[in-house]
């Protein structure tokens, strides 16, 4: 099917060049302000209409790119799946191609299933974003950290960043390790035996470490990035009690100390307390989780504007 | 994914600049100077002073333009106008067209607009629909007590799309429509200098 000019789809950060990455943040940087306004919204995607197609659950990410759409002008439809005519049986195909017919814009998909966002975007003339496909990517969440880190940072490249925690199904992982190695950061990963790849080094071309220890991992580094626990997986005997996690693996002050002065903590969030990071860590000045949600608002806003035919910053 | 195809567009159209012919240079350094201190002069002049005087510069070319009038005018009248910048792209009316390649920039109106004196500043007034974006982004920040427009050229009432003239004018520049007016600042390009352009013939 011919797509229309000028649509462009994120699927994932693995796609994209360290240009492009820099271009999307740059145009995010520019869109920052618009949350401080009054009033909260610019006219720029009027008549243009987005779609949330999400068939895992999600407050946060939805909420984002629902604001983002909504202070872009974009008239946006929420569609989960418990309302979503897949569980009356219809293939993910024909909800696409019903959804496709009433002629959207852009579709914001999240599924539990790798590559269903790369299904879309072959049969939907609407631009395709990614907001999470199973343990394959979220490029979004990988951009708004970008963002976060640039922030305090002043720059990506150079820095050493450790991700910490459940790598095997964290789809926050991968994106965030193809975006910082592109950019020039180096990435050390450390968690339970079973939830680390031991081979994971060679998912990128370079500046990929496996560490045996999280105190490894953690050890100079200048961002420390730690994942959530995925609870729904606790039963699958990854490790033994979400306790026994929160003493080997979880970031507590001490564990903190050994990174940089300056180390910052970043959390995709939904957080749990007192297992993968601590409240005292959690609730100090260190932890910029609140500034990545912060920030998620004017990414998703730079990406819609750019899948539905804006250009990005630099071009 | 398709992210690098807009870089091709934007490059294109660099390349087409640099084929630009000039046709003829309207002013120099020194003659833009003078234009500036008199559109400084009869904004004081006009607004009884700098109180609650607000200059906004549009993007691009608007903004250091905007500077130089604040500055002027703070010799003037020894208060120096509030000032900021306005990036008009997402306010635009041809952001669905194809072949627009919007670029969005930051627009910092860090001082309230409540009860001013805005003057929009920019370097051409041509179709006005630039100021109808910069009229409609001003409105959604607040209620200016009025609002003034500040060109360095105007190219004639006969290319007006919208009903938008200047309150301020460096000078009047009869143009056709082929032709392309380009102020040039040391901001962005080497010289100081205000010439009228053409593409060179086929």
């Amino acid at each position: 099917m011919d797509k229309p000019f000028r649509r462009r789809d994120l699927l994932g950060i693995r796609e994209l060049s360290a240009a492009e990455i820099t271009g999307i943040l740059d145009t995010a940087e520019n869109f920052r302000e618009i949350s401080n306004r009054e009033i909260k919204k610019v006219p720029a995607l009027r008549g243009k209409t987005v779609i949330n197609l999400f068939f895992e659950s999600s407050t946060r990410t939805r909420t984002s790119f629902e604001l983002a759409a909504k202070r872009l002008s974009a008239d946006s439809v929420n569609i989960s799946i418990a309302s979503s005519s897949l569980s009356k049986g219809e293939t993910l195909i024909d909800t696409a191609l019903n959804l496709d017919a009433m002629a959207p814009d852009c579709i914001v998909v999240r599924h539990s299933s790798a590559g269903v966002p790369h299904q879309l975007a072959q049969v939907s003339r609407a631009a395709i974003v990614n907001a999470g496909d199973g343990a394959n990517e979220h490029p979004t969440q990988a951009l708004l950290d970008a963002m976060t880190i640039r922030e305090h940072k002043g720059t990506i490249a150079g820095l050493n960043v450790a991700i910490i925690g459940d790598i095997l199904h964290s789809r926050v992982a991968r994106s965030n390790i193809h975006l910082l190695t592109k950019m020039g950061a180096k990435v050390r990963v450390a968690g339970p035996r079973p939830l680390v790849p031991p081979d994971m080094a060679y998912f990128v071309e370079k500046d990929l470490f496996v560490m045996p220890r999280i105190e490894d991992a953690i050890d100079g580094a200048d961002v420390v990035m730690i994942l959530r626990i995925q609870r729904e997986r606790q039963d699958s005997a990854f490790f033994p009690t979400l306790r026994e996690y929160a003493i080997h693996y979880g970031l507590t002050q001490e564990r903190l100390d050994l990174a940089q002065k300056d180390a910052i903590v970043l959390h995709p969030g939904p957080m749990n307390r007192g297992i993968e990071i601590s409240s005292d860590v959690a609730d100090s000045s260190r932890s910029l989780i609140l500034d990545q949600v912060k920030y998620g608002v004017a990414v998703r806003m730079a990406v819609l504007y750019l899948a539905t035919g804006g250009v990005a910053s630099g071009e | 994914m398709n992210f690098t195809r807009a870089f091709v567009t934007i490059c294109m159209q660099m390349g087409d600049e640099i084929n630009l012919v000039e046709k003829s240079r309207i002013m120099d350094g020194s003659r833009m100077k003078r234009a500036l201190s008199r559109l400084a002069s009869e904004i004081v002049e006009e607004n009884h002073g700098a109180k609650d005087l607000y200059l906004v510069g549009i993007r691009r070319r608007g903004v250091p333009l905007a500077e130089r009038l604040a500055e002027k005018i703070e010799v003037l009248e020894g208060t120096r106008p509030l000032y900021g910048i306005m990036d008009i792209t997402l306010y635009r009316d041809d952001l669905s067209t194809v072949g627009a390649n919007p670029i969005v920039n930051r627009t910092e109106l860090d001082a309230d607009i409540e009860g001013k004196t805005i003057v929009l500043v920019d370097d051409v007034l041509y179709t006005g629909r630039t100021i109808r974006a910069a009229l409609d982004q001003l409105m959604d920040f607040g209620r200016p007590k009025k609002v003034q427009l500040a060109v360095l050229i105007d190219r004639g009432r006969e290319h007006r799309e919208l009903p938008i003239q200047a309150d301020f004018i460096g000078k009047v520049v009869p143009t056709k429509q082929t032709e392309i007016i380009k102020v040039m600042l040391k901001e962005f390009d080497d010289i100081e200098a205000v010439g009228i352009f053409e593409r060179p013939a086929e």
